[in-house]
């Protein structure tokens, strides 16, 4: 994965509306964060091959990056802390937000395909 | 010949508590058979500098897996298929069908997995949990034993200490090649690697504890 390019990543995005495709779309900060400090939650979600449908989606921010996506029925969705995409793909749009360290805080998937 | 079974639910989670101690029992002739319940699609780690997401995870997880049951000279893997940080709110009945299966297949005389309640991580907790469900169920004379890991918070004041203690010091090549083994999770440190820190290596890793299942 490269540090995101937001041009890059915006065409990928215009690339990918009104089609139909499925979201992967996840928020996580560990499953050990109260065990290595009990003042703080164990938090996370994810949602995982939810079929979507976008009109307008765009990459904001100077990195690290936001984006949103307005969908056709009225709905949003939104990531926020991105920081890392991969170059490779071209029909499909890998955004994650990764620590100092490494580690995976945030991740939104959009592809015409399951994950 | 001894038959062991081990019931855990990330690829890694054999390496640090585990890993030394099926080295010894292989050494001493064991066939071991690995069952693992997911990929561990939904780590955090990616590697660092990171060389993974979320879509290649999987296949490099079980790649990693796959070296580090080589490294510890593990004879049978079985990946069972569910899917990470699921465990908890999987159907019990084919989770527990699952695990019985495997169980009844390789009739193993030990099975190690994670104690319930005592092991952090929800998967962990689960899966240990699901072990004591399957064996709890089977005949007392049909049982294997049961010996789990724990290291909550409190685990000691709560469960006692451990009643098996097992020296892995001579086998600590392997149980540091395991944990090499899964690159994208651990960055080794470059200490790590080093002779000089190598006495406080083979100390803090030389050792695994184990605390034998006590059924109702």
């Amino acid at each position: 994965m490269r540090m995101i390019e937001p041009v890059r990543v915006q065409l990928l995005l215009d690339s990918l509306k009104e089609r139909e495709l499925y979201v992967h779309l996840e928020i996580t900060n560990g499953a050990y964060t109260s065990h290595h400090d009990k003042s703080r939650l164990v938090a996370a979600n994810f949602i995982k091959n939810v079929p979507i449908r976008y009109t307008h989606g765009s990459i904001s921010g100077s990195g690290p990056y936001r984006v949103g996506l307005k969908l056709e029925r009225g709905g949003w969705v939104f990531a926020e802390g991105l920081t890392h995409y991969d170059e490779h793909e071209t029909d499909r749009i890998v955004l994650e937000g990764h620590e100092q360290d490494g580690k995976l805080v945030v991740a939104l998937l959009l592809g015409p395909e399951p994950f | 010949m001894e038959r062991i079974l081990v019931v855990l639910p990330h690829p890694d989670d054999e390496c640090f508590g585990l890993s030394g101690t099926l080295a010894s029992h292989i050494h001493d002739g064991a066939e071991v058979t690995y069952a693992c319940l997911t990929l561990g699609q939904m780590a955090r780690n990616m590697g660092s500098p990171p060389f993974a997401n979320r879509i290649t995870l999987p296949e490099i997880r079980t790649r990693e897996l796959e070296q580090s049951c080589h490294a510890i000279g593990i004879q049978h893997l079985k990946l069972l298929g569910f899917h990470d940080k699921m465990i908890e709110f999987e159907d019990q009945a084919l989770l527990d069908g699952r695990i019985r299966e495997v169980i009844d297949e390789v009739q193993p005389q030990i099975i190690y997995t994670f104690f319930p309640g005592f092991a952090v991580h929800p998967d962990h907790d689960a899966t240990g949990a699901a072990v004591v469900r399957v064996v709890g169920g089977m005949a007392p004379g049909e049982r294997p034993l049961v010996r789990a890991m724990a290291f909550a918070a409190g685990h000691e004041q709560a469960i006692g200490a451990p009643d098996v203690q097992v020296d892995v010091k001579r086998y600590i090549e392997h149980k540091l090649a395991s944990v090499r083994s899964h690159s994208s999770q651990f960055h080794m440190h470059a200490a790590f690697n080093s002779q000089s820190d190598a006495e406080e290596i083979v100390s803090r890793l030389g050792t695994e504890r184990f605390w034998t299942y006590r059924f109702a």
